[in-house]
């Protein structure tokens, strides 16, 4: 009501001068001057800022979620590496063991083989020193033999005082009763202790 | 200025002091009536040049991580967007009255800076012309998405609350009216132009009255001088908060009676 009185009275006032109008009157001019401004701010925010900040929260929004989504992937893939990792350690060790005990086994077997290799050849000397041996043995029962019967002959020659030597040699005497006495057939017999 | 033309009034008479009337806030800077250019329109001009400098400068190259001008944009816009529409109007339709908020909002905040700025040091929202500028765009757009929503008849239907007692229907009915047609343009308008107004005036007798105190006073009245310039800069400090304050009641309840009217119940 005070408003329409006041209204009233400024329309008398105008004339009057601005300057003593109501300050809860408007001017008119101002009035003008303030709706032309919010337009132009209004369509410069609605047209040139709005959009772009809009963008510029959406890629945000976008870039935070697509920086979470790579994070969520390369921790996905990390733990894929690990389990890579953790299979190839556990067969690494699987193989190792594997290496040890195809090792372990391989040691034996080689000290196996090797000692019945050692047994082989040792049976092998020893079947041959019985082998030199016998043959030894064999070529001083030989030497032996024609000695005893050479010195046998000998001493029977001097005993009877001649030579029995071609005698006996045609004979073969001597060696009959080698043979006989190697198979038995004969003892020998102390002949005299004076001898 | 506004000091200089005082000062000058104090000194002219040669007398007493000169309290600062209200007439102090028409100036006319060229042509006069009602269509002068006034230093308020000026410094709407100036302000309305300066915001969308800045907000073109900061926001033609708005990247994902935020250059600083960029940075404070965005924390005014983000307090505008998120703050007052997305929280008030709901997530549905607020986006679209962004761009209406947020310029009202960065318009009577720097406004009303210019009230403590000093090569202006004149809030222009003093001048009640343009508070009712600003109150007529909320008026018609609350109105219009009301109307254009429901129809013109279930839009005045809606403004009392079903389940009422017939008899008192229209006193409701009336009051309601009261408040959409007549108590909200007129709080909105008057509380930001009563605001400035009183600030301004204030800082004014602080600072006029300090001043002649110290220039034509006794010694006493140096001291009180000194006291009021003391007031005078703590009142500064004041405004500034009293101007913020004012330009987010005023986006804020703007976006209350534009949520109002999108609602569906009153």
């Amino acid at each position: 009501m005070q408003l329409f009185a006041g209204a009233t009275h400024v329309a008398a006032l105008v004339t009057a001068g601005e300057a003593e109008q109501l300050p809860v009157l408007p001017h008119m001019g101002e009035l003008i001057f303030g709706l032309i401004a919010i337009a132009i701010l209004y369509v410069i925010v609605q047209k040139k800022v709005v959009p772009n900040l809009e963008k510029a929260y959406s890629d945000r929004t976008a870039a935070i979620e697509g920086g979470m989504h790579k994070a969520e992937e390369a921790q996905q893939e990390a733990q894929a590496a690990l389990e890579q990792y953790k299979a190839q350690l556990a067969e690494a060790r699987a193989e190792a063991g594997r290496i040890r005990a195809e090792a372990q086994e391989r040691g034996a077997a080689i000290i196996v083989e090797l000692r019945a290799q050692a047994l082989v050849e040792t049976n092998r000397m020893t079947e041959a020193a019985h082998k030199q041996i016998e043959a030894e043995r064999q070529q001083a029962v030989v030497s032996l033999r024609s000695e005893v019967g050479r010195l046998s002959t000998e001493l029977a020659s001097r005993i009877v005082g001649e030579s029995l030597h071609d005698e006996a040699r045609q004979s073969g005497i001597v060696e009959r009763f080698l043979t006989e006495l190697e198979s038995g057939a004969i003892r020998p017999e102390t002949v005299g202790q004076d001898v | 200025m506004s000091l200089y033309v005082l000062g000058s009034l104090a000194t002219a008479d040669g007398g007493g002091y000169q309290t600062p009337t209200t007439a102090e806030f028409y100036q006319p800077l060229w042509n006069d009536g009602p269509l002068a250019i006034t230093r308020a329109s000026v410094a709407m001009l100036l302000s309305v040049a300066l915001i969308a400098w800045w907000l073109i400068a900061t926001t033609k190259r708005a990247a994902i991580v935020p250059s600083k001008g960029q940075w404070v944009t965005e924390g005014l816009y983000g307090f505008i967007r998120n703050g007052v529409a997305r929280d008030i109007i709901g997530s549905k339709d607020f986006l679209r009255f962004v761009p209406l908020l947020f310029s009202m909002f960065v318009l009577i905040l720097v406004n009303n800076l210019f009230g403590v700025i000093p090569p202006v040091q004149f809030p222009t929202m003093s001048r009640i012309g343009f508070p009712i500028a600003l109150t007529v765009i909320v008026y018609v757009v609350y109105h219009t998405i009301g109307i254009r929503r429901v129809g013109l008849r279930a839009y005045f239907k809606h403004l009392v609350p079903g389940g009422l007692p017939t008899w008192i229907v229209p006193a409701i009915f009336f009051l309601e009216v009261i408040t959409f047609f007549i108590t909200r343009p007129l709080t909105l308008a008057l509380r930001l132009f009563g605001n400035m107004f009183a600030g301004h005036m204030l800082l004014l007798l602080f600072i006029t009255g300090g001043e002649y105190m110290m220039i034509h006073g006794s010694f006493g009245l140096k001291i009180a001088g000194a006291g009021s310039f003391v007031m005078a800069f703590v009142l500064t400090i004041f405004e500034i908060l009293i101007e913020f304050l004012q330009a987010y009641i005023f986006t804020l309840l703007a976006a209350t009676y534009i949520a109002g009217s999108l609602a569906d119940e009153h």
